[in-house]
Parts: C-alpha cells; structure tokens; sequence
C-alpha cells in the first residue's frame, strides 16, 4: 500500500475526532475524541517514518503517547473531581470560567 | 493481502473512531475505542513498526482503556439529554468536519512530496523492532526521554492532587 492511503485515512480519522469534541458534550467523550486525534496524528507519524525509511518518527510517535497519558490521568482526575462536587457533567452547564 | 489487511483494519479505524462519536453511552463510546485502538496497531504493523504496534496494544488498550472504564464506571454512564444548548449544533459539527478533512487533503495533495505515491523504501529485517528504538531513545533522543519522564510524574501527582479526598475543611 503506497503511503498516501495512510495519510488519508489518518486525516479522515483526525477530523472524526474534530467532529466529536463539536458535537458531544460529556467531557468523557470529549476527551475520547481528544485521544482519536491524537492517534490519527501517531499514525501519521508512523507513515511519514515509513516514507522516509528511518525510525526517529516513531520516537516522536511515542512521546505522543506519553503525552496522551498524561492528558488521560490529568482529565480523568478533573472529571473525577467535578463528579465528587456533584457538578453536572456537561460542558455546557460548567460556565463558571465564562467571561 | 497487505492491501485486504489494510483495508480490514482502515475499515476498523473508522468504524471505531465513529462509534465513538456516535454512541450515546460512554460506556460503549470507550467499548468502540478499543476497537479502534486495535485496527491501528494492524495498521502500524503493515507500516513495519512493531514496537510501537506493540506498545499501543499494551500501553493504550491495555492501560488507559482500563483507567477510562474505571472512571466510567465510577460517574455513571448517564445518557446525554437530547436538549440542545446552541441551535444548530448537530448540523454545523460534521460540517466543519468535512471542511477540515478538505483542508486536510488540499495539504497533502499540494505538499508535492513525490515519496507519498510510494511504498516508502525498502528497510531491513529490523527495522522499527525494539532494539532499534530503544537504541534510539537511548542515544540521540535522551533528553526527551527523560523530559517525558518527568512529565509522567508530574502528571501522576497532579491527578492525586486534583482527584484526592481531603480529610478536613469544607472543601471536599
């Protein structure tokens, strides 16, 4: 398979991710849809490291993840936290930082 | 075979990604993740990276899914009501979807990289396997790794920070 199919799929993958964080407003999803663009990223990476033929893409593709790990723990201890407060769980009711 | 082990596993990624946006229970939405998380570990495999492959399999389905179906678990999966706070919401979302896909696919087609048609070029038996990244991570990309790292730890204490019970005080 010729890599421009990868990168295809990759940028139709980002913007499924885009789409989620527009359209859903459970901030569990939202950060869901957060990890889909970031994986549509690493398999960008991926490909682009193929093209090339040299692996310091992938290296970048698993800072990514390390990246993305964070972002889980850190999120998922905000949901956490709003949950114990007994705040709804909805973007659009979480307007305190509204200016 | 490459081509219907690519097409299998594309079909998956897809499939997944709009699970996930689709589902109404989050429960399910994470369910469709993990499918998702799977057709791109094939995918990375076709591209001849086993580690990474190996990596999202053990690091990414395997821990993180388990970390989000314990917080799922934990709040509830209740249902998103079906009220609309900004009109037009569901109908402007997947268009600026489809736009930035268009975006997306302009960039690439007038990138004028002539390796994208290509298979990429040949690699030997080893490449992208663990020797070979680890060696890399090691030796020319140190710093990061070790910036990572910290970045790791400070993450782990900031979600013990944020998540922890407080024994006295009124703030919960």
């Amino acid at each position: 398979m010729s890599i421009e199919w990868y990168i295809v799929l990759s940028s139709l993958l980002f913007a499924t991710g885009a789409m989620g964080i527009l359209l859903r407003r459970s901030p569990i999803v939202i950060l869901l849809c957060l990890e889909l663009m970031l994986n549509a990223g690493n398999l960008a990476l991926v490909a682009f490291s193929r093209m090339v033929g040299n692996e310091e893409g992938q290296v970048f593709a698993l800072v990514v993840m390390v990246v993305a790990a964070c972002e889980v723990v850190v999120g998922l201890g905000l949901i956490v936290a709003i949950f114990r407060r007994k705040l709804p769980l909805d973007v659009d009711e979480l307007t305190e930082l509204r200016g | 075979m490459e081509a219907v082990l690519f097409f299998a596993a594309a079909l998956g990624a897809l499939g997944g990604a709009i699970g996930v946006v689709a589902m109404r229970n989050p429960f399910y939405s994470v369910l469709a993740l993990i499918v998702h998380l799977f057709s791109l570990a094939v995918l990375f495999l076709l591209l001849s990276s086993a580690f990474i492959a190996a990596a999202q399999v053990v690091v990414y389905a395997g821990a993180v899914m388990v970390l989000y179906v314990f917080v799922v678990a934990y709040v509830g999966s209740g249902d998103e009501s079906a009220w609309e706070p900004l009109p037009g919401q569901r109908l402007l979302a997947p268009l600026i979807g489809i736009a930035l896909f268009v975006e997306l696919a302009i960039a690439v087609l007038a990138s004028s990289l002539l390796a994208l048609g290509s298979d990429g070029p040949e690699v030997e038996a080893g490449f992208g396997d663990p020797a070979a990244i680890g060696y890399l991570l090691l030796e020319k990309f140190l710093v990061p790794f070790e910036a990572s790292s910290i970045l790791l730890l400070l993450a782990a204490v900031g979600a013990i920070v944020l998540a922890g019970r407080r024994r006295e005080g009124g703030r919960a």
